[in-house]
């Protein structure tokens, strides 16, 4: 085994215990935290992959930002003690039976199927590009020229969401 | 292992163990100048007995944490409330890995010891811990992540002032982060290039983003003030409303660790400033430092980095003791519909005028830099103005008092 695969085991590992514990634990508090450890292994990970810049937001956005607001929202509406949970009761055990089996199916089709050759790209070139571009060109270059449209698309329905978010927190406007 | 890669571990290891020694010890420091420039700053004397003028007061503090007692409150919730303290500390150190603090040092090495085998280095070795690819956003990432600490303190402590401070803090590093990673991006455009060494060379050839960058110097100073917590935005801790904040449960070591984490970050911040906008080791007026590296070099532009790390230290002290506290809805609209919005405006300001220098063929220069601080100092006129005139911040109040 090589470095490299060491080290993807070790984080792999971490992110797939993380999850567990994220949805195991009784306290929301401890659960979101657990999902900031699972977002820091998968940061890990993309930078194993040379994906620097894409790790780096991983954990800029998700860990940094986004889960810090889960977190207020949890201590806010104070339901940081631990409380019983509704997915008790023979409905939520058949959700998660179907869930838990339409998950597994969907693992292993990905891990049988052999992409398609237009998507591979080949070995080291994330990592020739980085060297290129610098780590922040390689993901700039395609999504402000080739992808510009979809990436405009992409704003804008971001746009809607935050008016829609002001518009329900607001009563009068 | 190759002999190269065993010589690049014990190069990392040995720096990492030096700058975070030192880091220790600046911070120690750091908590005898605070109050000892708050005395002077007051007409005092300050912490004077202990040592010449004091220098051991840190070290009497750290032993009296040591040998004081635990205590752990009844409603805590046991493990987050231990882990708390090193959320809070790790972050803080981690980032001066990034900050580049002196020049290259003429270091190459090659030998054998029994056991262990060959060691191979070719230099020279950037003075720097570890030089990653994506510096600016390392730094961003990691301060985004200091604010667990607080929060996780304040909530685990079962306490209502913890609490609020938590919670206080929590809103109050979300919105400052924002200014202070826009202010950030300014330095990005001029560069070119998110690497830390990068920003620094390329202040070298040209002049200190400060003069190049003003008004993103001074977003970045305030959102710096604010995401470590200090006067006049201290308010997770403000004593006269919260009793501590975040940290009154917490008694010794723990407390003593969330005092380091605060003078950590406080340190790391002002090496930022000092390598963002200040040109971080670079020598003013010579061409000396960049050349072949030698020793002699490497010490002189250390000692420059530290100098200038010093100033800003000082000038948190200094602020600390001048500005009195804003009051929390005063924060947040400072934050969101000052900071913000200048700041936005100031990218897209800044992203015209290289545009338009470009289209002039203007090249990269000391001249570029000083037309870049002419429409600087239109653009903080013209804030500084409308922030003066206008009392943006104080508007419920006038409006409170008038209706009364």
């Amino acid at each position: 085994m090589s470095q490299t695969e060491a080290v993807f085991w070790f984080f792999a590992a971490v992110s797939v215990i993380s999850a567990f514990l994220c949805i195991t634990r009784r306290n929301p508090v401890a659960s979101a935290l657990w999902l900031v450890n699972t977002l820091f292994a998968l940061a890990a990970i993309f930078i194993l992959l040379d994906a620097h810049f894409i790790g780096a937001l991983q954990v800029l956005v998700y860990a940094g930002a986004i889960m810090v607001l889960f977190l207020f929202v949890i201590m806010l509406l104070n339901l940081g003690r631990d409380t019983g949970t509704d997915m008790l009761g023979w409905a939520g055990r058949i959700v998660m039976l179907a869930v838990g089996a339409l998950l597994a199916t969907e693992l292993l089709v990905l891990a049988r199927v052999v992409p398609d050759q237009r998507f591979v790209l080949p070995a080291g070139t994330l990592a020739r590009i980085t060297e290129e571009q610098g780590a922040v060109g390689a993901i700039a270059a395609p999504l402000f020229r080739d992808y510009l449209i979809p990436f405009e698309i992409t704003s804008v329905l971001l746009l809607a969401a935050v008016v829609g978010a002001v518009v329900l927190a607001k009563r009068r406007l | 292992m190759t002999p190269e890669l065993k010589g690049y571990l014990l190069v990392s290891v040995i720096k990492l163990v030096v700058v975070f020694f030192t880091l220790l010890v600046g911070v120690a420091f750091v908590t005898w100048l605070e109050r000892r420039v708050a005395a002077w700053i007051q007409n005092r004397l300050g912490p004077n007995r202990v040592g010449p003028q004091g220098l051991l007061q840190p070290m009497a503090d750290g032993l009296k944490n040591f040998v004081k007692e635990e205590t752990l409150p009844a409603q805590a919730d046991k493990t987050l409330f231990l882990l708390a303290p090193g959320l809070a500390f790790v972050p803080s150190l981690v980032l001066f890995a990034v900050i580049p603090f002196a020049a290259p040092f003429p270091l190459s090495f090659d030998f054998s010891l029994p056991l262990l085998g060959q060691f191979a280095y070719a230099g020279p070795m950037p003075m720097i811990v570890a030089d990653v690819s994506i510096g600016l956003l390392f730094i961003l990432a990691v301060s985004s992540l200091a604010v667990y600490g607080i929060v996780i303190a304040g909530w685990a402590s079962g306490n209502k002032y913890s609490f609020l401070g938590g919670l206080r803090s929590c809103a109050q590093m979300i919105s400052y982060e924002i200014a202070l990673g826009m202010s950030i991006v300014t330095v990005l455009i001029l560069t070119g290039s998110v690497g830390l060494t990068h920003v620094v060379a390329y202040q070298q050839q040209t002049v200190w983003f400060v003069f190049s960058l003003t008004l993103g110097f001074v977003l970045f100073a305030i959102s710096a003030l604010a995401e470590n917590n200090r006067l006049p935005f201290d308010l997770p801790e403000a004593e006269a409303e919260l009793v501590g904040g975040y940290h009154t449960e917490y008694s010794s070591m723990r407390f003593a660790m969330f005092f380091l984490a605060e003078y950590g970050a406080l340190i790391t911040m002002s090496a930022l400033m000092a390598t963002l906008f200040f040109g971080g080791w670079d020598i003013p007026f010579t061409a000396w430092d960049q050349g072949e590296p030698s020793v002699l070099k490497s010490l002189a532009t250390l000692v420059v980095f530290v100098g200038k790390t010093f100033f800003f230290v000082f000038w948190y002290i200094w602020v600390r003791w001048t500005l009195p506290r804003f009051r929390y809805d005063q924060l947040m609209g400072l934050g969101w519909k000052i900071m913000l919005p200048v700041a936005l405006a100031y990218i897209m300001l800044i992203a015209t005028a290289v545009w338009a220098f470009d289209a002039l063929g203007l090249a990269d220069g000391a001249l570029y830099g000083l037309a870049l601080f002419g429409v600087n100092l239109v653009a903080l006129f013209i804030v500084f103005r409308v922030l003066d005139s206008g009392r943006l911040i104080g508007q419920q109040y006038v409006r409170r008092e008038g209706s009364a």
